[in-house]
């Protein structure tokens, strides 16, 4: 069974991101979306901690939410791959369940 | 693919209402099925037709209802969160002693049933909220 968790707050807001990198097994994804597109950026206190779970756990992030954030994608954590709405679908649809991080 | 989604969140509140309708047209794009959408909390208000929101601005309300009329989407309003915000339907209306109704074409107000049967019946149940 493998799980989409998606994450839609900055890890500098809530602690909702590093609940679920500590609880997603190996072949989950995490997509990060709305707020939580702020935990793909490269180069924060919280880039350590996600880049380390990417051995074991994709991660994906909305890219409509980081450019409405004004963030560029050469700004994300290297291995992070970017999607759009299509592939969001996608995930859920690849994964047998999906669980949000509210 | 079968969706059931569950709203949580209010319309013009954060991102929700607008991620899960992102959601929904990019799954029907897809050709995939949205079975039904469960507005619960302050996602009720997503069922308002009273929503005048400014000209240049989107209108989250009659996105849902257009998107529920085009591909048969079954919109329901969990009746306990709707009565606490003062979102009724003619029935309910009356029955409450209520002067007027406020739902938008499209939903239709129901209980938690709804949202159960949601997640039996589709393959995947995705939540949006704050």
């Amino acid at each position: 069974m493998s799980t989409l968790h998606t994450v839609n707050k900055s890890p500098f807001e809530r602690d909702s991101l590093s609940s679920c990198i500590r609880l997603a097994a190996k072949g989950h994804s995490i997509l990060l979306i709305e707020d939580g597109a702020l935990g793909a950026m490269a180069g924060t206190d919280h880039s350590d901690m996600v880049a380390g779970v990417m051995k074991d756990v994709s991660v994906y992030v909305l890219g409509p939410d980081l450019a409405a954030r004004g963030m560029s994608e050469d700004r994300i954590i290297d291995g992070i791959q970017v999607v759009d709405y299509s592939g969001f679908v996608e995930l859920t649809a690849k994964h047998d369940t999906c669980q949000s991080w509210l | 693919m079968k969706y059931s989604i569950m709203v949580n969140e209010g319309p013009y509140t954060h991102q929700a209402s607008d991620t899960a309708l992102h959601f929904c047209k990019a799954a029907l794009d897809a050709g995939y099925e949205i079975f039904r959408v469960f507005f619960y909390h302050d996602g009720v208000n997503n069922g308002t037709r009273y929503t005048v929101p400014p000209q240049d601005d989107r209108n989250i309300q009659k996105e849902w209802s257009k998107l529920a009329e085009a591909h048969e989407i079954d919109l329901v309003i969990c009746i306990a969160a709707a009565q606490r915000r003062g979102i009724m339907d003619a029935d309910e209306a009356k029955r409450q002693g209520l002067d007027g109704d406020n739902i938008a074409p499209g939903f239709r107000i129901s209980g938690l049933g709804q949202l159960i049967e949601g997640g039996i019946i589709a393959d995947r149940q995705l939540v949006f909220g704050d």
